[in-house]
């Protein structure tokens, strides 16, 4: 199996042994699917092209949203897929990073106790790269969203706040205003009402601000526990412990904590040296968007990009099945980096 | 032979022959007025050729011209990880234009990107799609709404009479080129503060791949030290 098709092969086999149907998906995806979901950015990231009668069509970037779709649309439950083949990601800064590249992929929809499944895939690609000298890192954006939950402040504060999760400088930004106090709003002349949105809307919003005004300043030190979870880093029984410290002054954040402390435990029982594994209270914020729980990753020495990622992206399907919410887990494993480590090795 | 890519027509053009004639290097368009064929007097081995501004990126980038005369907007928008492919040679001091991003002028809660990205949540969520935004600079929008952390918009190509997309309810918002902003409060629109995407003039590139041939590298010198 020193090849990529012998090693692809041994990838599908192992998750079709764990239950796993192999399933296939389509290289050109609809466009507006992929764009409502990940936003403009997709595009300085994925191929886009033009059908003159299906309209904008993208090179998949990856197999989640094919894959999430077709289970939507067989609905059987609980359900495991496996899939492989090349993804595309445009690459606009670095012209040495790989546009094309392969991927063997294992998803689970399964309404079973969260923390077991979550345990169950992560041992399965724990597994998978086994003997291979990469770092398996974990964290978990559930239990930064229960701390946002938690803040004493209005709905709308906490709710931009979650929106936002995933980027951390607007993150911050979006803190410093709510721990600042009020400031006037520069006055602005107005003009007629042109375009969709209304005046009654921007009086609406407007309204808002007004009230908005009179909201008291976030503590700095609701911030700065909030700054705590993100910098939790450490094996994660050591991790867990400190998070337990912190619940002191979060006790919102203590359902999520207890189960993460399920999931290390039934990661041990699954076989994992949980005491290799790191927990990084902001693994997955920056390039895991819709994973919105536990995110998983392998981290391989030199090698820029993850031998392996995952999580749960319940965000994703809930956005993709209209309202219908299905608890998914699953992720991907980079079977030519894989390679590249065992050759090195050798 | 060095090669100078000049734009080929209006005030841009004439800017251009005149900041060159400053410099002792004499450009002007061969025989008839409509003729693409430039003269170059006062240098040896450096020949100009006429494009159009928008081109001269493309021109720079494939190596096919070694110095070029275009706007900073159109390298930043049209060459991807520009500064790997050009260098600045001099900034000329014309052609001034701001990118910025404008809204009605009516919606006097939006003032910076902040109440913008509010304002693209609550219009998706009430409307059921995303915010358009109007413009031809897709790449400096994009980048620019990425750091400034504005999700849930969407971009819409206009390739002209941008700001009249708004009133024409094809867009909500525009990113556009503006030098006096007249244009922009007689379609009822207003600049958001905070929000300059790039400051934009005329400016002297060099490509960083133009094959150099025997006796060019002694012209390109001159032509800099003119230029410098």
């Amino acid at each position: 199996m020193a090849d990529l098709a012998g090693l692809t092969a041994e990838l599908l086999a192992r998750f079709e042994a764990l239950g796993a149907a192999r399933i296939e998906a389509g290289i050109l995806q609809p466009a507006e699917t992929l764009l409502d979901l990940y936003g403009e950015d997709i595009r300085a990231r994925a191929y886009v092209t033009q059908d003159p009668l299906r309209g904008e069509q993208m090179l998949r970037p990856d197999f989640t949203v094919p894959v999430v779709q077709m289970h939507m649309a067989e609905s059987a439950e609980p359900a495991r897929y496996t899939y492989a083949g090349p993804v595309f990601r445009r690459q606009e800064q670095d012209a040495d990073r790989a546009n094309e590249y392969p991927q063997v992929g294992y998803e689970v929809f399964d309404r079973g106790a969260p923390e077991l499944v979550e345990a169950e895939i992560f041992a399965a690609f724990y597994q998978a790269l086994e003997g291979l000298p990469v770092t398996p890192v974990m964290g978990d954006i559930a239990i930064l969203a229960a701390a946002v939950d938690g803040l004493e402040t209005i709905p709308a504060r906490k709710a931009a706040l979650k929106r936002h999760m995933w980027r951390p400088a607007r993150f911050r930004d979006l803190l410093d205003r709510y721990t600042a106090a009020p400031q006037a709003r520069d006055e602005v002349e107005g003009g007629p009402e042109i375009g969709l949105r209304t005046a009654a809307e921007v009086e609406s919003r407007a309204a808002r601000l007004r009230a908005e005004a009179a909201v008291p300043p976030l503590p700095e030190a609701a911030a700065d526990r909030l700054e705590a979870v993100l910098d939790v880093s450490g094996p994660a029984r050591d991790a867990l412990a400190a998070l337990k410290g912190l619940m002191a002054d979060l006790p919102g954040i203590a359902l999520d904590v207890a189960r993460l402390e399920a999931r290390i435990e039934a990661m041990a029982v699954a076989g994992v040296d949980v005491d290799q594994v790191q927990f990084e209270g902001s693994y997955g914020r920056t390039s895991m968007e819709y994973y919105d729980g536990f995110v998983f990753g392998f981290q391989a020495d030199g090698v820029d990009q993850p031998v392996a990622t995952g999580g749960r992206y319940d965000a994703l399907t809930q956005a993709l099945g209209a309202g219908r919410d299905v608890p998914a887990v699953g992720g991907v494993l980079r079977p030519d980096l894989m390679l590249a480590l065992m050759e090195a090795g050798r | 032979m060095i090669k100078l890519g000049v734009p080929s027509k209006g005030r841009l053009m004439s800017d251009t022959f005149d900041w060159f004639g400053q410099r002792g290097i004499t450009l002007s368009k061969g025989g008839s007025v409509r003729e693409y064929l430039g003269r170059v007097e006062g240098i040896d081995g450096l020949e100009m050729v006429m494009l159009s501004a928008g081109e001269i990126p493309r021109e720079l980038s494939a190596g096919r011209i070694h110095l070029g005369v275009t706007g900073t907007d159109l390298v930043r928008e049209k060459l991807a990880a520009w500064d790997q492919q050009v260098d600045v040679v001099a900034e000329m001091g014309f052609g001034h234009a701001d990118l910025i991003l404008a809204v009605p002028a009516f919606w006097t809660d939006v003032v910076t990107p902040h109440d913008l990205d509010e304002v693209a949540a609550e219009f998706r969520a009430r409307h059921g799609f995303r915010m358009r935004i109007a413009t031809k600079y897709h790449r400096l929008v994009r980048q620019f709404l990425a750091e400034r952390g504005v999700a849930d918009y969407q971009l819409v190509d206009s390739q002209g009479a941008t700001e009249g997309t708004i009133k024409n309810e094809t867009a909500e918002v525009v990113a556009d080129i503006t030098s006096t902003g007249e244009t922009l409060r007689a379609n009822h629109l207003r600049v958001l503060e905070d929000a300059l995407i790039l400051a934009s003039q005329a400016t002297v590139f060099r490509s960083k791949s133009a094959p150099m041939g025997a006796g060019d590298q002694a012209v390109m010198d001159e032509v800099l030290t003119r230029l410098a």
